[in-house]
């Protein structure tokens, strides 16, 4: 998962402009959910832009297409040993995010509404501010970012029982409109070519946090000598 | 600190490095008493394994005593502990099923995108490799810090000299484990490729669970000659038809179980083996792998093949054919050291199993880079060379 594309932005942006993709992007978020969403995204838009391909089981967003109207998708589903009531409350408590996210400076809550500092290239500050837009304990918390943003973002995560009592299965959604110019084709390069190594590196350090209680580090000192 | 740092090819030397401190609360900080070279640091000497650093400090064999510890280690300063060379957790899904060379949480996230991509999964951690597993600082050197110490450390008891338990970090448990991938029942007959360390402990392993007779392979006579110590019947491939002889000497039925402890880098005078020695000179892709494909034509039909041996890429003129037609099992994998600690320990101290025999050479920590160069060059004198930190250089 990676919780945060506005890391590749500059803060000096145009502010990212509402449109109907927002429809669309709701049922890209029911179809991410699972249910009966699938087929309708399936039937109209295609798996592999063949319309009259039958649906099958897998994750909206491990489609071979990319992009969903204005929107990019990524996300990551880890196990964590733990069990799910625990996986959501941790998650649930906003300050533990910066923890395992690595270029997320702080979040913080205020009025309902999470302020995010993140750390942008070349030294940046990227804000972005999300509110809860649905929160069902033990089993999901999804926002979307507000007009107050740099970065026009939706999410959601997904807790679930796994089999066998591995822990929980934690599944992480993030929609993302992938910014303009220069810094935009950058983070297309980048971001696209390999959104599952991108989206993937969050969430293994939350499992490292909540699984052993600290997060590998090969390197001999805490700071340089 | 002084430590052993791997700057290329066939270029190891002894640098002055920062002291290691504790990062995260599971972390203890050894000094180091013993440490050994091993095979598969000589893929590093020999510059094929990728992921490689200027300055890495080399180094997966090593014990010594606790001097620092975290605030959620077990262990004590002034405990000696030997250290597997696999970093595990202790909690993922694979440690919890002992199989702790799967660690999903060892390998720091940023080290484990290439195998992601190269295997389809990230491998766990191993101390003193390739960042590919890591890039954990190891231990040749006289300090080293130990993530996950809770885990991974035995505690050794007062009286077993370092030289007796040292190998419980590697190559003890990985030849054990060789031999137990081979699933040797009572009456077996197991072909050992390879008499290197590993190839040494699986033979008297092999004979510990019940095998028959155990044939070793190898083109080195003193290394031929230790395995005839342990009880082996031997087969010097320079002189002998490996392939004619296993037959004969199984009875016409081909040995029942096959181990390669030779892992890439395999040298035979086959043509495959040339050709797999162009494309490993090219970089990382084929590996070498003579012994390998020999034991798969050696085994029985229905038999098993162990490989303990190293492999890291692809390989070329595979018979896989072989294989399926046989019904041939195959096991391999990093070894699962902390599950074999407390037996093995016990078996040493019982006497049931010799671990100082193959010790050739000790040196201390500053003399590393000519124990590197004799273990690469002189592989039939130099079996195996122990570096001792604390002792001075001549
Ligand atoms: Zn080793
Ligand atoms: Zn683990």
């Amino acid at each position: 998962m990676q919780t945060n594309p506005a890391s590749y932005l500059g803060r000096n942006r145009p502010e990212p402009r509402y449109s109907n993709d927002r429809l669309f992007w709701g049922a890209v978020l029911g179809v991410l959910a699972g249910g009966l969403g699938y087929a309708a995204l399936r039937t109209s838009q295609g798996r592999n832009s063949v319309t009259d391909r039958p649906p099958d089981s897998a994750p909206g967003r491990t489609a071979r297409r990319s992009r969903f109207g204005r929107y990019a998708v990524v996300g990551r589903t880890v196990t964590i040993a733990k069990p799910r009531s625990e996986v959501y409350a941790f998650w649930r408590d906003r300050s533990n995010l910066a923890s395992f996210m690595q270029n997320v400076r702080s979040v913080e809550e205020t009025g309902g509404l999470n302020h995010w500092t993140i750390e942008g290239p070349a030294g940046t500050e990227v804000y972005l501010e999300t509110r809860m837009v649905e929160d069902r304990p033990d089993e999901m918390i999804s926002w979307q970012s507000t007009d107050a943003s740099d970065i026009e973002t939706q999410g959601k995560v997904l807790f679930r029982d796994a089999p066998g009592d591995r822990g929980t299965e934690m599944e992480a959604i993030i929609a993302y409109v992938p910014p303009m110019g220069t810094l935009g084709r950058w983070v297309a390069k980048t971001f696209q070519a390999e959104p599952r190594m991108q989206g993937r590196r969050e969430l293994k350090r939350l499992k490292m946090l909540m699984e052993t209680g600290e997060i590998a580090t090969s390197a001999l000192r805490n700071s340089p000598s | 600190m002084r430590a052993l740092t791997w700057h290329g090819k066939h270029d190891v030397r002894v640098d002055t490095v920062p002291d290691p401190e504790i990062i995260n609360p599971r972390d203890a900080i050894l000094e180091v008493t013993s440490t050994a070279i091993c095979g598969s640091d000589l893929h590093l000497y020999d510059g094929v394994i990728p992921g490689m650093m200027s300055g890495d400090i080399l180094g997966h064999e090593f014990m010594g005593r606790v001097v620092e510890t975290g605030s959620k280690s077990t262990l004590k300063k002034g405990q000696r502990v030997v250290v597997p060379f696999t970093i595990s957790c202790g909690a993922c899904f694979f440690c919890q099923k002992q199989l702790y060379s799967a660690c999903d949480n060892s390998n720091p996230v940023p080290n484990q995108d290439v195998t992601e991509n190269l295997y389809g999964h990230a491998i766990s951690a191993l101390f003193g490799y390739s960042h590919l597993t890591g890039g954990y600082p190891g231990g040749q050197a006289e300090y080293v810090r130990v993530p996950f110490s809770d885990v991974g450390p035995i505690v050794i008891p007062d009286g077993m000299e370092d030289d007796e338990v040292l190998f419980l970090s590697d190559i003890l448990p990985t030849g054990w484990m060789a031999a137990e991938n081979a699933d040797i029942e009572e009456g077996d007959t197991v072909a050992v490729w390879g008499c290197g360390p590993v190839g040494l402990f699986a033979i008297q392993s092999a004979l510990a669970m019940g095998a028959a007779r155990v044939i070793a392979i190898d083109e080195y006579p003193n290394r031929l000659e230790l395995a005839r110590t342990l009880g082996a019947d031997v087969i010097d491939f320079k002189q002998t038809r490996v392939l004619d002889a296993l037959m004969d000497m199984s009875g016409g039925l081909g040995p029942d179980a096959v181990i390669d402890a030779v892992g890439m880098e395999a040298h035979g005078f086959g043509v495959d083996t040339m050709l797999d020695n162009v494309k490993q000179n090219i970089g990382m892709g084929a590996d070498s792998a003579h012994a390998l494909r020999e034991a798969i034509m050696a085994v029985r039909k229905a038999g098993r093949i162990s490989i303990p041996g190293v492999y890291g890429g692809f390989l070329d003129k595979f018979p896989l054919g072989a294989l399926m037609e046989k019904g041939v099992q195959v096991k391999t994998g990093q070894t699962h050291v902390q599950r074999y600690l407390d037996d093995l320990l016990r078996r040493i101290g019982d006497g049931e199993l010799d671990t100082t025999f193959l010790i050739s050479h000790r040196l201390p920590l500053e003399e590393a880079p000519k124990g590197y160069k004799n273990f690469r060059y002189n592989q039939d004198d130099w079996t195996k060379v122990v570096l001792k930190p604390g002792t001075a250089a001549n």
